[in-house]
Protein backbone atom coordinates (compact mmCIF):
# COMPACT_ATOMS: atom_id res chain seq x y z
CA UNK A 1 0.00 0.00 0.00
CA UNK A 2 1.22 3.49 -0.82
CA UNK A 3 0.56 7.11 0.01
CA UNK A 4 0.65 9.04 -3.24
CA UNK A 5 0.06 12.55 -4.49
CA UNK A 6 -2.05 11.66 -7.48
CA UNK A 7 -2.49 14.21 -10.24
CA UNK A 8 -6.02 14.94 -11.45
CA UNK A 9 -6.39 14.23 -15.15
CA UNK A 10 -10.13 14.74 -15.55
CA UNK A 11 -13.53 14.79 -13.90
CA UNK A 12 -16.25 13.51 -16.21
CA UNK A 13 -19.98 13.37 -15.58
CA UNK A 14 -21.37 10.09 -16.93
CA UNK A 15 -24.86 10.10 -15.41
CA UNK A 16 -27.41 12.30 -13.67
CA UNK A 17 -25.24 12.47 -10.57
CA UNK A 18 -22.43 10.08 -11.46
CA UNK A 19 -18.83 11.18 -11.96
CA UNK A 20 -15.53 9.64 -12.99
CA UNK A 21 -12.33 11.04 -11.52
CA UNK A 22 -9.20 10.02 -13.42
CA UNK A 23 -5.97 10.26 -11.45
CA UNK A 24 -2.35 9.65 -12.27
CA UNK A 25 -0.15 7.59 -9.96
CA UNK A 26 2.11 4.93 -11.45
CA UNK A 27 2.60 3.17 -8.11
CA UNK A 28 -1.08 2.82 -7.35
CA UNK A 29 -2.03 1.95 -10.93
CA UNK A 30 0.66 -0.71 -11.16
CA UNK A 31 -0.38 -2.48 -7.98
CA UNK A 32 -4.18 -2.23 -8.17
CA UNK A 33 -6.39 -5.31 -8.46
CA UNK A 34 -10.09 -5.35 -9.37
CA UNK A 35 -12.25 -4.88 -6.28
CA UNK A 36 -9.58 -3.04 -4.30
CA UNK A 37 -10.16 0.52 -3.16
CA UNK A 38 -8.31 3.78 -2.64
CA UNK A 39 -8.75 5.99 0.41
CA UNK A 40 -8.76 9.64 -0.54
CA UNK A 41 -8.13 12.77 1.55
CA UNK A 42 -10.32 15.00 -0.55
CA UNK A 43 -9.19 18.32 0.98
CA UNK A 44 -6.14 19.70 2.77
CA UNK A 45 -8.31 21.00 5.60
CA UNK A 46 -10.15 19.34 8.49
CA UNK A 47 -13.31 19.45 6.42
CA UNK A 48 -13.84 16.67 5.80
CA UNK A 49 -11.35 15.22 8.27
CA UNK A 50 -11.19 11.56 7.35
CA UNK A 51 -10.30 9.91 4.07
CA UNK A 52 -13.10 8.61 1.87
CA UNK A 53 -12.95 5.09 0.40
CA UNK A 54 -13.70 4.53 -3.30
CA UNK A 55 -13.57 1.35 -5.40
CA UNK A 56 -11.00 1.44 -8.15
CA UNK A 57 -13.17 1.64 -11.26
CA UNK A 58 -10.52 1.08 -13.87
CA UNK A 59 -6.79 1.20 -14.51
CA UNK A 60 -5.03 2.28 -17.68
CA UNK A 61 -1.24 2.68 -17.79
CA UNK A 62 -0.23 5.13 -15.05
CA UNK A 63 -3.83 6.21 -14.53
CA UNK A 64 -6.66 4.91 -12.41
CA UNK A 65 -10.27 5.99 -12.21
CA UNK A 66 -12.82 6.15 -9.43
CA UNK A 67 -16.57 6.43 -9.93
CA UNK A 68 -18.77 8.24 -7.44
CA UNK A 69 -22.14 9.84 -6.95
CA UNK A 70 -22.04 13.30 -5.46
CA UNK A 71 -23.88 12.76 -2.19
CA UNK A 72 -21.95 14.29 0.68
CA UNK A 73 -19.34 16.83 1.65
CA UNK A 74 -16.45 14.63 0.47
CA UNK A 75 -17.81 13.80 -2.96
CA UNK A 76 -18.86 17.40 -3.54
CA UNK A 77 -15.22 18.46 -3.11
CA UNK A 78 -14.04 15.73 -5.49
CA UNK A 79 -16.57 16.71 -8.11
CA UNK A 80 -14.98 20.16 -8.29
CA UNK A 81 -11.37 19.01 -8.73
CA UNK A 82 -9.54 20.60 -11.64
CA UNK A 83 -7.04 19.05 -14.03
CA UNK A 84 -3.50 19.35 -12.68
CA UNK A 85 -4.51 19.48 -9.00
CA UNK A 86 -2.99 16.90 -6.67
CA UNK A 87 -5.00 14.59 -4.46
CA UNK A 88 -3.66 12.67 -1.44
CA UNK A 89 -4.45 9.00 -2.10
CA UNK A 90 -3.76 5.88 -0.06
CA UNK A 91 -3.94 2.60 -1.88
CA UNK A 92 -4.51 0.23 -3.31
CA UNK A 93 -6.23 -1.16 -0.24
CA UNK A 94 -8.07 -4.30 0.74
CA UNK A 95 -8.69 -7.63 -0.93
CA UNK A 96 -10.19 -7.56 -4.39
CA UNK A 97 -12.15 -10.08 -6.46
CA UNK A 98 -10.65 -13.48 -7.09
CA UNK A 99 -10.78 -14.43 -10.75
CA UNK A 100 -10.28 -18.10 -9.81
CA UNK A 101 -13.02 -20.66 -9.78
CA UNK A 102 -14.73 -23.32 -11.86
CA UNK A 103 -16.74 -21.09 -14.20
CA UNK A 104 -16.87 -20.00 -17.81
CA UNK A 105 -19.37 -17.19 -17.48
CA UNK A 106 -19.21 -14.29 -15.02
CA UNK A 107 -22.48 -12.66 -14.04
CA UNK A 108 -21.97 -9.11 -12.81
CA UNK A 109 -24.74 -7.83 -10.52
CA UNK A 110 -24.63 -4.11 -9.69
CA UNK A 111 -26.97 -2.00 -7.59
CA UNK A 112 -26.71 1.75 -8.25
CA UNK A 113 -23.18 3.07 -7.68
CA UNK A 114 -22.24 -0.56 -6.93
CA UNK A 115 -21.31 -0.56 -10.63
CA UNK A 116 -18.07 1.21 -9.66
CA UNK A 117 -15.59 -1.71 -9.41
CA UNK A 118 -16.80 -3.61 -12.47
CA UNK A 119 -15.12 -1.96 -15.50
CA UNK A 120 -11.73 -3.08 -14.11
CA UNK A 121 -13.03 -6.55 -13.24
CA UNK A 122 -14.66 -7.02 -16.65
CA UNK A 123 -11.42 -6.09 -18.39
CA UNK A 124 -9.47 -8.65 -16.37
CA UNK A 125 -12.12 -11.36 -16.82
CA UNK A 126 -12.07 -10.85 -20.60
CA UNK A 127 -8.28 -11.22 -20.59
CA UNK A 128 -8.67 -14.75 -19.25
CA UNK A 129 -11.47 -15.58 -21.69
CA UNK A 130 -14.52 -15.54 -19.42
CA UNK A 131 -17.97 -14.77 -20.81
CA UNK A 132 -19.57 -11.66 -19.29
CA UNK A 133 -23.22 -10.92 -18.49
CA UNK A 134 -24.11 -7.70 -16.65
CA UNK A 135 -27.19 -6.80 -14.66
CA UNK A 136 -27.56 -3.26 -13.37
CA UNK A 137 -30.32 -2.00 -11.13
CA UNK A 138 -31.50 1.26 -9.62
CA UNK A 139 -34.55 3.04 -8.29
CA UNK A 140 -35.25 4.76 -11.63
CA UNK A 141 -33.74 4.81 -15.10
CA UNK A 142 -31.43 7.63 -14.00
CA UNK A 143 -29.96 5.58 -11.17
CA UNK A 144 -28.83 2.66 -13.36
CA UNK A 145 -25.17 2.75 -14.32
CA UNK A 146 -23.97 0.77 -17.34
CA UNK A 147 -20.54 2.36 -17.82
CA UNK A 148 -18.15 -0.06 -19.56
CA UNK A 149 -20.51 -2.98 -18.97
CA UNK A 150 -21.08 -5.81 -21.49
CA UNK A 151 -24.34 -7.58 -22.37
CA UNK A 152 -26.32 -5.44 -19.93
CA UNK A 153 -29.87 -5.94 -18.67
CA UNK A 154 -31.47 -3.20 -16.58
CA UNK A 155 -33.85 -3.37 -13.64
CA UNK A 156 -35.63 -0.36 -12.17
CA UNK A 157 -37.72 -0.31 -9.01
CA UNK A 158 -40.29 1.97 -10.65
CA UNK A 159 -40.28 0.19 -14.02
CA UNK A 160 -39.19 3.37 -15.81
CA UNK A 161 -36.73 1.29 -17.83
CA UNK A 162 -36.10 -2.43 -18.42
CA UNK A 163 -37.27 -5.02 -15.91
CA UNK A 164 -39.62 -3.73 -13.19
CA UNK A 165 -38.19 -4.84 -9.85
CA UNK A 166 -34.83 -5.05 -8.18
CA UNK A 167 -31.67 -6.41 -9.75
CA UNK A 168 -31.76 -9.68 -7.80
CA UNK A 169 -35.31 -10.33 -9.04
CA UNK A 170 -34.01 -9.65 -12.54
CA UNK A 171 -31.22 -12.16 -11.98
CA UNK A 172 -33.75 -14.68 -10.72
CA UNK A 173 -35.85 -14.22 -13.85
CA UNK A 174 -32.86 -14.89 -16.09
CA UNK A 175 -30.92 -17.55 -14.22
CA UNK A 176 -32.42 -20.53 -16.04
CA UNK A 177 -30.75 -19.35 -19.24
CA UNK A 178 -27.43 -20.41 -17.75
CA UNK A 179 -28.44 -23.77 -16.30
CA UNK A 180 -26.06 -25.62 -18.62
CA UNK A 181 -23.14 -23.29 -17.98
CA UNK A 182 -20.69 -22.96 -15.13
CA UNK A 183 -21.22 -19.51 -13.67
CA UNK A 184 -19.78 -17.26 -10.96
CA UNK A 185 -21.54 -14.17 -9.66
CA UNK A 186 -19.79 -10.92 -8.76
CA UNK A 187 -21.99 -8.47 -6.87
CA UNK A 188 -21.70 -4.95 -5.51
CA UNK A 189 -24.36 -2.60 -4.19
CA UNK A 190 -26.23 -1.59 -1.03
CA UNK A 191 -26.28 -4.05 1.87
CA UNK A 192 -29.96 -4.95 1.43
CA UNK A 193 -29.30 -5.91 -2.19
CA UNK A 194 -26.19 -7.90 -1.29
CA UNK A 195 -28.10 -9.73 1.41
CA UNK A 196 -30.77 -10.72 -1.04
CA UNK A 197 -28.13 -11.72 -3.60
CA UNK A 198 -26.36 -13.80 -0.96
CA UNK A 199 -29.60 -15.62 -0.15
CA UNK A 200 -30.22 -16.23 -3.84
CA UNK A 201 -26.74 -17.73 -4.27
CA UNK A 202 -27.17 -19.97 -1.23
CA UNK A 203 -30.53 -21.27 -2.46
CA UNK A 204 -29.17 -22.04 -5.92
CA UNK A 205 -25.73 -23.07 -4.69
CA UNK A 206 -23.92 -20.62 -6.97
CA UNK A 207 -20.36 -19.49 -6.37
CA UNK A 208 -20.29 -15.76 -5.64
CA UNK A 209 -18.19 -12.89 -4.36
CA UNK A 210 -19.58 -9.60 -3.13
CA UNK A 211 -17.98 -6.23 -2.58
CA UNK A 212 -19.23 -4.62 0.63
CA UNK A 213 -19.07 -1.12 2.01
CA UNK A 214 -18.91 0.35 5.49
CA UNK A 215 -18.10 3.60 7.14
CA UNK A 216 -14.46 3.46 8.17
CA UNK A 217 -11.85 5.84 9.52
CA UNK A 218 -8.50 4.47 8.39
CA UNK A 219 -8.95 1.95 5.56
CA UNK A 220 -6.05 -0.29 6.58
CA UNK A 221 -7.07 -2.12 9.72
CA UNK A 222 -5.97 0.06 12.61
CA UNK A 223 -9.17 1.84 13.63
CA UNK A 224 -11.30 -1.34 13.73
CA UNK A 225 -14.22 0.81 12.62
CA UNK A 226 -15.70 -1.45 9.92
CA UNK A 227 -16.67 -4.80 11.42
CA UNK A 228 -18.71 -7.44 9.60
CA UNK A 229 -19.81 -10.65 11.27
CA UNK A 230 -17.85 -13.74 10.25
CA UNK A 231 -20.15 -16.54 9.07
CA UNK A 232 -17.76 -19.23 10.28
CA UNK A 233 -16.84 -17.91 13.73
CA UNK A 234 -19.55 -16.39 15.94
CA UNK A 235 -16.95 -14.72 18.14
CA UNK A 236 -15.24 -12.92 15.33
CA UNK A 237 -15.76 -9.79 13.29
CA UNK A 238 -13.93 -9.42 10.00
CA UNK A 239 -12.91 -5.95 8.84
CA UNK A 240 -14.36 -4.60 5.60
CA UNK A 241 -11.18 -2.60 4.88
CA UNK A 242 -8.60 -5.31 5.44
CA UNK A 243 -10.34 -8.68 5.16
CA UNK A 244 -12.64 -7.29 2.44
CA UNK A 245 -14.11 -5.26 0.88
CA UNK A 246 -14.68 -8.31 -1.35
CA UNK A 247 -15.81 -11.45 0.43
CA UNK A 248 -16.97 -14.86 -0.66
CA UNK A 249 -20.73 -14.89 0.11
CA UNK A 250 -20.13 -17.84 2.43
CA UNK A 251 -17.73 -15.94 4.68
CA UNK A 252 -19.87 -13.13 6.10
CA UNK A 253 -23.24 -12.41 7.66
CA UNK A 254 -24.53 -9.09 6.42
CA UNK A 255 -26.37 -6.83 8.90
CA UNK B 1 23.24 14.85 12.86
CA UNK B 2 21.28 17.63 14.49
CA UNK B 3 22.54 19.31 17.59
CA UNK B 4 19.01 19.34 19.01
CA UNK B 5 18.35 16.75 21.70
CA UNK B 6 14.85 15.34 21.22
CA UNK B 7 15.05 12.78 24.02
CA UNK B 8 12.61 13.06 26.91
CA UNK B 9 11.71 11.17 30.07
CA UNK B 10 8.28 10.24 31.31
CA UNK B 11 9.05 9.49 34.94
CA UNK B 12 11.52 6.61 34.79
CA UNK B 13 10.86 5.86 31.11
CA UNK B 14 13.41 7.33 28.70
CA UNK B 15 12.28 7.99 25.13
CA UNK B 16 14.37 8.86 22.07
CA UNK B 17 11.77 11.51 21.27
CA UNK B 18 8.36 12.45 22.72
CA UNK B 19 6.38 10.95 19.81
CA UNK B 20 4.16 8.08 20.89
CA UNK B 21 1.36 6.39 18.97
CA UNK B 22 -1.87 6.28 20.96
CA UNK B 23 -3.68 3.17 22.05
CA UNK B 24 -6.48 2.05 19.76
CA UNK B 25 -5.13 3.92 16.77
CA UNK B 26 -2.29 1.64 15.72
CA UNK B 27 -3.42 -1.87 16.72
CA UNK B 28 -0.29 -3.82 17.60
CA UNK B 29 1.96 -1.98 15.16
CA UNK B 30 2.03 -4.19 12.10
CA UNK B 31 -0.29 -2.21 9.80
CA UNK B 32 1.22 1.21 10.57
CA UNK B 33 4.73 -0.16 9.99
CA UNK B 34 3.93 -0.17 6.27
CA UNK B 35 4.04 3.62 6.45
CA UNK B 36 6.63 4.48 9.09
CA UNK B 37 9.87 3.21 10.59
CA UNK B 38 8.90 2.33 14.16
CA UNK B 39 12.58 2.57 15.12
CA UNK B 40 12.47 6.32 14.68
CA UNK B 41 9.64 7.24 17.03
CA UNK B 42 9.55 7.30 20.83
CA UNK B 43 7.20 4.38 21.20
CA UNK B 44 3.89 2.74 20.59
CA UNK B 45 0.98 2.21 22.96
CA UNK B 46 -0.84 -1.02 22.14
CA UNK B 47 -4.55 -1.43 21.62
CA UNK B 48 -6.15 -1.99 25.04
CA UNK B 49 -5.70 -5.54 26.22
CA UNK B 50 -8.15 -7.39 28.41
CA UNK B 51 -7.66 -10.75 30.09
CA UNK B 52 -9.85 -12.56 27.56
CA UNK B 53 -10.34 -11.62 23.89
CA UNK B 54 -13.13 -9.10 23.27
CA UNK B 55 -15.16 -9.11 20.10
CA UNK B 56 -16.17 -5.46 20.37
CA UNK B 57 -19.37 -3.66 19.35
CA UNK B 58 -21.28 -4.28 16.16
CA UNK B 59 -21.43 -1.85 13.27
CA UNK B 60 -21.72 1.13 13.04
CA UNK B 61 -18.65 1.85 15.13
CA UNK B 62 -17.36 5.14 13.73
CA UNK B 63 -18.79 8.36 12.33
CA UNK B 64 -17.18 11.61 11.30
CA UNK B 65 -18.27 14.79 13.09
CA UNK B 66 -17.05 18.38 12.55
CA UNK B 67 -13.23 18.26 12.79
CA UNK B 68 -13.45 14.97 14.61
CA UNK B 69 -14.93 11.54 14.84
CA UNK B 70 -16.91 9.42 17.25
CA UNK B 71 -15.91 5.84 17.87
CA UNK B 72 -17.42 3.02 19.84
CA UNK B 73 -15.22 0.06 19.04
CA UNK B 74 -15.87 -1.58 22.40
CA UNK B 75 -12.27 -2.53 23.20
CA UNK B 76 -12.10 -5.24 20.54
CA UNK B 77 -8.80 -7.00 21.25
CA UNK B 78 -7.03 -10.33 21.07
CA UNK B 79 -6.61 -10.77 24.84
CA UNK B 80 -3.41 -10.99 26.87
CA UNK B 81 -2.56 -14.60 26.00
CA UNK B 82 -2.74 -14.16 22.23
CA UNK B 83 -0.87 -10.85 22.51
CA UNK B 84 2.03 -12.54 24.28
CA UNK B 85 1.99 -15.48 21.89
CA UNK B 86 1.82 -13.68 18.55
CA UNK B 87 1.50 -9.89 18.55
CA UNK B 88 4.50 -9.15 20.75
CA UNK B 89 6.72 -11.20 18.42
CA UNK B 90 6.27 -8.61 15.71
CA UNK B 91 6.97 -5.72 18.07
CA UNK B 92 10.16 -7.35 19.39
CA UNK B 93 11.84 -6.64 16.06
CA UNK B 94 11.87 -2.90 16.69
CA UNK B 95 14.02 -0.66 18.82
CA UNK B 96 11.15 1.39 20.17
CA UNK B 97 9.38 1.54 23.52
CA UNK B 98 6.34 -0.69 23.82
CA UNK B 99 3.76 0.62 26.26
CA UNK B 100 1.09 -1.93 26.93
CA UNK B 101 -2.41 -0.53 27.47
CA UNK B 102 -4.64 -2.56 29.78
CA UNK B 103 -8.42 -2.26 30.06
CA UNK B 104 -10.44 -4.37 32.46
CA UNK B 105 -13.81 -4.73 34.13
CA UNK B 106 -12.57 -5.22 37.67
CA UNK B 107 -9.58 -4.43 39.86
CA UNK B 108 -8.75 -8.14 39.88
CA UNK B 109 -8.66 -8.26 36.09
CA UNK B 110 -6.28 -5.28 35.90
CA UNK B 111 -4.00 -7.03 38.37
CA UNK B 112 -4.20 -10.35 36.56
CA UNK B 113 -3.36 -8.76 33.19
CA UNK B 114 -0.42 -6.86 34.67
CA UNK B 115 0.94 -10.03 36.32
CA UNK B 116 0.84 -11.91 33.02
CA UNK B 117 2.49 -9.11 31.05
CA UNK B 118 5.08 -7.70 33.44
CA UNK B 119 7.57 -10.53 32.87
CA UNK B 120 7.78 -9.74 29.16
CA UNK B 121 11.04 -7.83 28.53
CA UNK B 122 9.78 -6.16 25.36
CA UNK B 123 7.21 -4.17 27.35
CA UNK B 124 8.63 -0.92 28.71
CA UNK B 125 5.64 0.40 30.66
CA UNK B 126 1.93 0.00 31.26
CA UNK B 127 -0.80 2.47 30.46
CA UNK B 128 -3.88 1.68 32.50
CA UNK B 129 -7.10 2.59 30.73
CA UNK B 130 -9.55 3.60 33.45
CA UNK B 131 -11.52 5.73 31.05
CA UNK B 132 -12.92 3.90 28.04
CA UNK B 133 -16.35 5.39 27.41
CA UNK B 134 -17.59 2.50 25.27
CA UNK B 135 -17.90 -0.53 27.46
CA UNK B 136 -20.74 -1.21 29.87
CA UNK B 137 -18.79 -2.39 32.85
CA UNK B 138 -15.60 -0.76 34.12
CA UNK B 139 -14.16 1.90 31.83
CA UNK B 140 -15.83 5.20 32.36
CA UNK B 141 -17.29 4.27 35.74
CA UNK B 142 -13.78 3.67 37.06
CA UNK B 143 -12.59 6.85 35.42
CA UNK B 144 -15.31 8.83 37.21
CA UNK B 145 -14.51 7.48 40.64
CA UNK B 146 -11.39 8.80 42.36
CA UNK B 147 -11.34 5.94 44.87
CA UNK B 148 -11.51 3.38 42.06
CA UNK B 149 -8.67 5.09 40.16
CA UNK B 150 -6.59 5.11 43.36
CA UNK B 151 -7.35 1.47 44.10
CA UNK B 152 -6.54 0.27 40.56
CA UNK B 153 -3.30 2.27 40.53
CA UNK B 154 -2.24 0.92 43.91
CA UNK B 155 -2.98 -2.72 43.09
CA UNK B 156 -1.37 -2.59 39.63
CA UNK B 157 1.74 -0.91 41.06
CA UNK B 158 2.08 -3.73 43.59
CA UNK B 159 2.50 -6.34 40.86
CA UNK B 160 4.12 -4.31 38.08
CA UNK B 161 7.88 -4.31 37.58
CA UNK B 162 7.56 -1.49 35.01
CA UNK B 163 6.44 2.14 35.12
CA UNK B 164 2.66 2.57 35.35
CA UNK B 165 0.80 5.39 33.59
CA UNK B 166 -2.88 6.06 34.26
CA UNK B 167 -4.95 7.20 31.28
CA UNK B 168 -7.44 9.72 32.59
CA UNK B 169 -10.97 10.52 31.51
CA UNK B 170 -11.82 14.10 30.53
CA UNK B 171 -15.47 13.41 31.39
CA UNK B 172 -15.02 14.73 34.93
CA UNK B 173 -15.22 18.21 36.41
CA UNK B 174 -11.70 18.37 37.91
CA UNK B 175 -9.23 16.11 36.13
CA UNK B 176 -6.39 17.26 38.40
CA UNK B 177 -8.06 15.56 41.37
CA UNK B 178 -7.86 12.28 39.47
CA UNK B 179 -4.23 12.93 38.58
CA UNK B 180 -3.55 13.56 42.26
CA UNK B 181 -5.31 10.31 43.23
CA UNK B 182 -3.15 8.44 40.71
CA UNK B 183 0.04 10.12 41.96
CA UNK B 184 -0.71 9.43 45.61
CA UNK B 185 -1.31 5.77 44.74
CA UNK B 186 2.06 5.48 43.07
CA UNK B 187 1.44 6.19 39.38
CA UNK B 188 4.59 7.16 37.46
CA UNK B 189 2.71 9.42 35.04
CA UNK B 190 -0.74 10.21 33.70
CA UNK B 191 -1.94 10.18 30.11
CA UNK B 192 -4.46 12.91 29.37
CA UNK B 193 -6.92 12.78 27.81
CA UNK B 194 -9.03 9.86 26.68
CA UNK B 195 -11.97 10.64 24.39
CA UNK B 196 -14.93 12.83 25.32
CA UNK B 197 -18.38 11.24 25.39
CA UNK B 198 -20.43 12.37 22.41
CA UNK B 199 -23.20 11.34 20.06
CA UNK B 200 -24.73 12.16 16.68
CA UNK B 201 -28.17 11.49 15.19
CA UNK B 202 -29.42 10.71 11.71
CA UNK B 203 -32.15 13.30 11.22
CA UNK B 204 -34.20 11.11 8.88
CA UNK B 205 -34.24 7.84 10.84
CA UNK B 206 -33.91 9.75 14.16
CA UNK B 207 -31.53 7.03 15.28
CA UNK B 208 -28.04 7.53 16.73
CA UNK B 209 -25.40 7.27 14.02
CA UNK B 210 -23.45 4.72 16.02
CA UNK B 211 -24.83 1.49 17.39
CA UNK B 212 -23.57 2.07 20.92
CA UNK B 213 -25.63 5.34 21.02
CA UNK B 214 -22.70 7.31 22.44
CA UNK B 215 -19.06 7.12 21.47
CA UNK B 216 -15.74 8.74 22.19
CA UNK B 217 -15.03 12.02 20.41
CA UNK B 218 -11.50 12.49 19.11
CA UNK B 219 -9.65 14.58 16.54
CA UNK B 220 -8.88 18.30 16.22
CA UNK B 221 -12.29 19.18 17.71
CA UNK B 222 -11.09 18.14 21.18
CA UNK B 223 -7.62 19.69 21.15
CA UNK B 224 -8.47 22.87 23.10
CA UNK B 225 -10.24 20.79 25.76
CA UNK B 226 -7.30 18.40 26.02
CA UNK B 227 -4.80 21.26 26.27
CA UNK B 228 -6.79 22.84 29.10
CA UNK B 229 -6.89 19.52 30.96
CA UNK B 230 -3.11 19.07 30.58
CA UNK B 231 -2.58 22.62 31.83
CA UNK B 232 -4.88 22.04 34.80
CA UNK B 233 -2.92 18.94 35.82
CA UNK B 234 0.43 20.68 35.33
CA UNK B 235 -0.61 23.61 37.52
CA UNK B 236 -1.95 21.44 40.34
CA UNK B 237 -0.11 18.12 40.52
CA UNK B 238 3.58 17.27 40.32
CA UNK B 239 3.40 14.25 38.02
CA UNK B 240 4.69 13.69 34.45
CA UNK B 241 1.99 14.06 31.81
CA UNK B 242 1.63 12.40 28.42
CA UNK B 243 -0.50 14.77 26.36
CA UNK B 244 -3.17 13.36 24.04
CA UNK B 245 -6.11 14.85 22.20
CA UNK B 246 -6.51 15.94 18.61
CA UNK B 247 -2.85 16.42 17.69
CA UNK B 248 -2.78 16.69 13.89
CA UNK B 249 0.47 18.58 13.34
CA UNK B 250 3.86 19.22 14.92
CA UNK B 251 2.57 22.63 16.01
CA UNK B 252 -0.23 20.93 17.97
CA UNK B 253 2.35 18.67 19.62
CA UNK B 254 4.49 21.65 20.63
CA UNK B 255 1.44 23.28 22.23
CA UNK B 256 0.92 20.18 24.39
CA UNK B 257 4.52 20.26 25.56
CA UNK B 258 4.30 23.97 26.39
CA UNK B 259 1.11 23.24 28.39
CA UNK B 260 2.95 20.66 30.46
CA UNK B 261 3.30 17.37 28.58
CA UNK B 262 6.62 15.50 28.77
CA UNK B 263 5.62 13.40 25.76
CA UNK B 264 2.57 13.21 23.55
CA UNK B 265 0.51 10.65 21.69
CA UNK B 266 -0.76 10.78 18.15
CA UNK B 267 -4.15 9.13 17.75
CA UNK B 268 -6.83 9.91 15.18
CA UNK B 269 -4.26 11.52 12.90
CA UNK B 270 -2.76 8.07 12.23
CA UNK B 271 -5.97 7.15 10.41
CA UNK B 272 -5.62 10.09 8.03
CA UNK B 273 -1.85 10.61 7.77
CA UNK B 274 -0.28 7.32 8.88
CA UNK B 275 3.25 8.61 8.25
CA UNK B 276 3.00 11.82 10.29
CA UNK B 277 4.75 10.45 13.38
CA UNK B 278 7.91 10.07 11.33
CA UNK B 279 7.66 13.24 9.22
CA UNK B 280 7.08 15.27 12.39
CA UNK B 281 10.56 14.51 13.74
CA UNK B 282 12.31 16.86 11.37
CA UNK B 283 9.72 19.58 11.94
CA UNK B 284 10.37 19.43 15.68
CA UNK B 285 14.12 19.77 15.08
CA UNK B 286 13.60 22.78 12.82
CA UNK B 287 11.34 24.39 15.41
CA UNK B 288 13.93 23.89 18.16
CA UNK B 289 16.69 25.30 15.97
CA UNK B 290 14.60 28.33 15.13
CA UNK B 291 13.70 28.88 18.80
CA UNK B 292 17.27 28.14 19.97
CA UNK B 293 16.08 25.26 22.14
CA UNK B 294 18.92 22.78 22.61
CA UNK B 295 16.86 20.14 24.35
CA UNK B 296 13.20 19.56 23.53
CA UNK B 297 12.46 18.50 27.11
CA UNK B 298 13.00 22.11 28.20
CA UNK B 299 9.77 22.95 26.43
CA UNK B 300 7.66 20.96 28.90
CA UNK B 301 5.52 23.29 31.00
CA UNK B 302 7.29 26.36 29.62
CA UNK B 303 4.09 28.36 29.23
CA UNK B 304 4.14 32.04 30.07
CA UNK B 305 0.88 33.16 31.62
Amino acid sequence: MFLANAKVDSVTQIGTNVFLLKLQSDKIAANAKPGQFVNIKVSNSNFPLLRRPFSICNVEGDYFTIMFTSVGEGTLVLQKKQKGEFVDVMGSAGNGFSLDGNYEKAIIVAGGIGAAPFPFLIKELEKIGKGIICLSGGRTKNDCITYEMKNVSIATDDGSFGFKGNVVELLSSQIDRYKNERIKIFGCGPNAMLKSLQQFCFTRNIEAEISTESSMACGFGICQGCPVQSATDKNKFLLVCKDGPVFNVKDIELP
Amino acid sequence: MSAVDLSVSVGPLKLRNPILLASGTVGYGNEISEFIDLNKIGGIVTKSLSLKPRKGNSSQRVVETPSGMLNAIGLANVGVEEFLKTKIQFLKKFDTKIICNIAASSVEEYVECTKLLTGEDTISAFEINVSCPNVKEGGLEFGNDKKAVAKITEEVKKVSTKPVFIKLSPNVSRISEFALAAKESGADAVSAINTLVGTAFDIFSRKPKIKNITGGLSGPAIKPVALAKVLEIKQNVDIPIIGIGGIFSWQDAVEFMIAGASAFQLGTVNFVHPNISETMINDLILYCEKMKISSLKNLTGSFIL
